[in-house]
């Protein structure tokens, strides 16, 4: 089977590979890029841990073919931090202990800022909803939802 | 997963024609196939992507209100949609019900239709708003009434080569609303689907739609119940009555999501409340 030419734009680089057409973009990041902060859940799409931001939107990227994201923006966990500063959400799960063992963080921080990109001012009842996508097996709701009230209310008045 | 020959068509009758061979499988947003293929369920030599033809994605109304929603328009589309949330409140709050953000930002309307499943989320609202499915093939296209476009579980009349290119909602002017009942609030499958809709003049229905979801082979219309409730004053006694006809005309199975006779008891409780609220809305 033909692999296929594909421009894919992680994090602002530009990376021309040949791809096959089966591979998952989450493949492709973690194996082919080497970009392993993207995590592999359940790999059917219940988990949340292996979203990425792709055209501004968050994405199960267990669920995507590689081929069908060549020319399109991917935004991965390691393209949030910009200069060594923290994006405000990474920021805030540190200050307020969001994680405890962190495989699952990396796609509550990408789910998460999809959220507030697109509107910081929901209630709490409302990022817990938006929020159902992403699966924490420690189970460490509190301090999850906590990190991202306290990042979308430092956006908010940073704008 | 296995291996398979990669297709992005740029027009509707060469991915028709691609479509058209043995083993060949489309792609829209990939969320039932893909977990297919990784699971073997699905094993296509060929998929062709319908991403890169113009035209397929998108939502417009026209000036009588007449909405079109193009087969390849992500569900979150739909769900966000002003328009849609307006004239056909049933459709925005099934597709809301849809996995999560992130899922419903991959899947797409026409693939939730064309999967077939008795239980998908969007069907009841197309089957109240009595969407028109546009249909292309390589050698031109039909339409086809959504209440007719399901022939079992996974099954519809579509044939080899025909690609649903767009769905066709008639102006409403009327209230509608759906429930899902279900366990979880989000991530979870129907246990059943129930959307109703109606249309008041001076106080009295008009006319009334009621479609159903996972209680049947395939999604259906309680056609008896929307006979009964044409011509006359909703009283809560007659949406009772609705219930009980909606519920007759249902034929559900057990599985290890809930009994049959929950169901069908759960389509009568559904449709009178999905009828209360469209009757407020109306």
């Amino acid at each position: 089977m033909a692999k296929h030419p594909v421009n894919l734009k992680v994090n602002g680089d530009e990376h021309d590979l040949l791809i096959e057409p089966r591979k998952t973009l989450l493949a492709v990041l973690r194996d082919t890029i080497g970009l392993t902060g993207t995590k592999e859940g359940c790999s059917t799409g219940d988990c949340g841990a292996c979203t990425v931001i792709v055209d501004g939107k968050a994405v199960t990227s267990c669920m995507v073919l590689g081929v069908t994201t060549s020319g399109k923006e991917i935004t991965t966990i390691e393209g949030l931090a910009s200069d060594g500063e923290l994006h405000p959400i990474q920021q805030a799960f540190i200050d307020t202990g969001g994680y405890q063992c962190g495989f699952c963080t990396p796609g509550f921080i990408m789910a998460s800022k999809a959220l507030v990109d697109e509107n910081p001012n929901r209630t709490e009842e409302e990022f817990r909803f938006a929020l159902g996508g992403n699966i924490c097996r420690c189970t460490g709701y509190t301090k999850i939802l906590e990190a991202v009230i306290q990042a979308a209310e430092e956006i908010r008045t940073a704008s | 997963m296995k291996n398979f020959e990669f297709f992005e068509p740029t027009t509707l009758p060469e991915a028709s024609r691609l479509f058209a061979q043995e083993h060949a499988q489309l792609l829209a947003g990939g969320t039932d196939l893909v977990i297919g293929m990784k699971a073997s369920t699905e094993t296509p030599q060929t998929v062709i992507s319908l991403q890169k033809i113009p035209g397929l994605d998108g939502i417009s109304t026209d000036a009588d209100n007449n909405i079109t929603i193009g087969a390849m328009t992500k569900v979150r589309e739909v769900e966000l949609s002003e328009d849609i949330q307006k004239h056909h409140t049933a459709l925005a709050e099934g597709a809301l019900e849809i996995g999560s953000i992130q899922i419903r930002n991959l899947a797409t309307i026409g693939g939730n239709i064309a999967h077939a499943s008795p239980a998908a989320d969007t069907v009841a609202g197309l089957l109240v708003a009595d969407a028109q499915v546009d249909i292309a093939s390589a050698d031109g296209g039909r339409a086809v009434p959504i209440n007719e476009l399901f022939t079992g579980p996974g099954q519809t009349v579509l044939k080899p080569g025909e690609i649903i290119t767009q769905f066709r909602l008639p102006n409403p002017t009327s209230g509608s609303h759906y429930i899902k009942h279900k366990i979880r609030e989000v991530m979870d499958l129907a246990f059943i689907g129930v959307a109703s809709a109606v249309n008041l003049e001076n106080g009295v229905i008009k006319e009334a739609r009621i479609g159903l979801a996972a209680v049947a082979p395939t999604p259906i219309r309680a056609t008896e119940a929307e006979n009964l409730l044409k011509g006359k004053i909703p009283t809560l006694e007659l949406l009772r009555q609705a219930g009980e006809a909606a519920a007759a005309a249902t034929s559900p199975i057990s599985d290890l999501r809930c009994s049959a006779e929950h169901r069908k008891e759960m389509v009568n409780v559904l449709t009178k409340r999905t009828l209360q609220r469209a009757v407020a809305r109306a």
